[in-house]
């Protein structure tokens, strides 16, 4: 098989765009170019937010892809990624998932690191009273740890196996960067994690978040308080290389909807209504009345604006079929208790349990099931036409194909 | 703690759970003081300070709307709970309210018949008895299984 072929096999549909081929969920071979060609690819892999690690000596450990990664803060306040896998005998480096320390020693043989990656001894080196120990050609500096390009923007800390990915914020472009810099204009605080554990390939649940198409007809909660329909005013942004993209939405307004009650479509209950409005009661913190913004950066990256509850999605894959989702909440350093209050209250929105997110916990886990037997099948993408490009409407699947566009390019497919 | 406190208690939880695992979510908001205080948790964000749970409600219309949500608006796959309540340890009460911590389990259901550990944590209960039934004014559910397995939906 030729070099830039990653198709394993799997032939895309003439469509192009418009089809995804179902293979491209349960091919193990797939999943194993996905762990090369992409985490360990030319991409930006988020890792953590800066605020995580704050003090020198402070590691978090993660993944990249299937890669266990340490996160680490240096004693000379840089951020370091390093693969967690000693350059001895392979094993956890860290096996803590977060702490702080001075070196990182390995349990296994009780060789020591540093916090950027140099291996600084090796326990008996010389061997006990002249017996054993390293041959005289071993040398300690050609035996660090894997340490991985880093780029800090905005407060989330990337990190990339690859000198073939361009700068952070090339990589980004203009108007993505602005939108992540839009919910990150000031120091944060940490407020919180959730995960869960899909039952789906990681690709199912990136779709999903650049499925505009689905928000509201999907998550019928939102829907029923006019604070996410397709017609209200909002849009798709999608990057120059596909593989990022913001949708977005201003403020509901308390307008009847002519789309949704002549359908007749099941989100449109009129006679639904909150006991309790306190859950809605936010503030328009940004000034510039978008209620809503979903931001996803290739690969498997996401940042969630939804009213007052911010968040990042970490989306981790755990073999063909199963996704890790890591939620990580934050809000503003200088939050009032207010703030806080409103945070912490629509935070029932999003997450394992939220009013707008917990049916994607199992959506995907619905197409995984039913794709099996589907073999040389695939799904269609024509909301919006067979393009990849920005869109002044959230009923299109322009970003779902944006997607597979990067997606295409990363793996030689 | 006197032995009528802990019947009275264990009373409530026994039937609280009961409510939840016979679908009898409308009830549930009743099992609550007005305002109140509900919240799900992991260990992980509760053992280090951090405020944000998978559930926060602080009053009984908090509560029904969760109830209305996950009848007319959330889309799940059908599944039942069946939850075992044990080790109740009650602490002396200040201003009436009595502090209760549980050990519980929740089995999940689904409805192919697989059934499987969902969570396992602590109830951390503060119970008032200002009124003729014994309720809860605060129910912290601290998770210990911080990976949650798809999705989260009927109360715990
Ligand atoms: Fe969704």
């Amino acid at each position: 098989m030729a070099a830039a072929d990653g198709s394993h096999g799997v032939v895309w549909p003439g469509e192009g765009l418009a089809r995804v081929p179902y293979d491209l969920y349960t091919d193990p071979s797939i999943y194993a170019g996905e762990q090369a060609r992409i985490f360990r690819g030319p991409v930006w892999n988020f890792l953590c937010l800066a605020a995580e690690i704050p003090v020198p000596g402070d590691y978090k450990t993660t993944f990249i892809g299937d890669t266990p990664v340490i996160v680490v803060r240096d004693l000379d306040g840089a951020i370091n990624a390093l693969e967690n896998r000693c350059a001895h005998r392979g094993a956890l480096v860290c096996y803590k998932a977060r702490g702080n320390a001075r070196m990182l020693t390995c349990a296994y043989h009780s060789w020591v690191y540093d916090l950027k990656g140099g291996l600084r001894s090796v326990a008996f080196e010389r061997g006990i009273n002249g017996q054993g120990g390293m041959p005289d050609s071993f040398a300690k500096s050609a035996h660090g740890l894997k340490r991985l390009r880093v780029a800090e923007y905005a407060g989330l800390v990337f990190a990339s196996f690859s000198d073939a990915a361009p700068a952070i914020d090339a990589y980004l472009g203009p108007e993505i960067a602005a939108r992540v810099e839009r919910v990150l204009p000031r120091p944060i605080k940490v407020t919180g994690y959730n995960r869960q554990l899909l039952a789906n390939n990681w690709k199912l649940y990136v779709e999903n978040n650049k499925d505009s198409y689905h928000a509201s007809l999907l998550h019928t909660f939102f829907t029923t308080f006019r604070l996410n329909r397709l017609s209200q005013k909002g849009g798709i942004i999608v990057d120059a290389s596909g593989g990022h993209h913001v949708s977005y939405s201003i403020m509901a307004s308390e307008q009847t909807d002519r789309a949704y009650e002549d359908a007749a479509i099941r989100s449109a209950k009129q006679d639904y209504r909150l006991a309790d409005a306190s859950l809605v009661a936010g503030r328009d913190e940004f000034g510039d009345g978008i209620s809503l913004q979903i931001l996803s950066i290739f690969p498997a990256f996401v940042m969630q604006q939804v009213q007052n509850s911010l968040a990042v999605r970490q989306i981790l894959p755990k073999g063909t079929g199963q996704t890790e989702l890591i939620w990580t909440y934050y809000g503003f350093a200088d939050d009032d208790a207010a703030m806080d209050m409103i945070r912490l209250k629509q935070s029932n929105l999003v997450g394992p349990a939220g009013y707008v997110s917990l049916e994607d916990g199992a959506i995907g886990g619905f197409v995984q099931r039913a794709i099996a037997g589907a073999t040389g099948q695939a799904s269609v993408l024509e909301m919006g036409g067979r393009g990849v490009e920005s869109q002044a409407t959230r009923a299109t699947e322009t970003s779902v194909r944006g997607f597979w566009r990067a997606y295409r390019q990363a793996m030689g497919i | 703690m006197d032995v009528a406190t802990q019947f009275a208690v264990e009373n409530l939880l026994a039937r609280y759970v009961h409510a939840l695992d016979d679908d009898r979510l409308e009830e549930w908001p009743g099992f609550f003081t007005d305002p109140c205080v509900y919240k799900i948790v992991s260990a992980e964000n509760y053992g280090r300070g951090l405020p944000i749970g998978v559930i926060y409600a602080d009053s009984q219309g908090m509560l029904r709307d969760r109830v209305s949500a996950l009848r007319e608006a959330n889309v799940f796959e059908p599944h039942r709970y069946r939850h075992l309540v044990t080790s109740t340890l009650i602490a002396a009460g200040d201003g009436g309210l009595a502090t209760a911590r549980s050990n519980y389990q929740v089995v999940r259901i689904m409805q192919d018949g697989r059934a499987s550990l969902f969570s396992t944590g602590l109830y951390i209960d503060r119970i008032s008895f200002a009124g003729p039934a014994p309720l809860f004014a605060e129910k912290l559910v601290v998770f210990d299984n911080g990976l949650i397995d798809t999705l989260l939906a009927i109360p715990l």
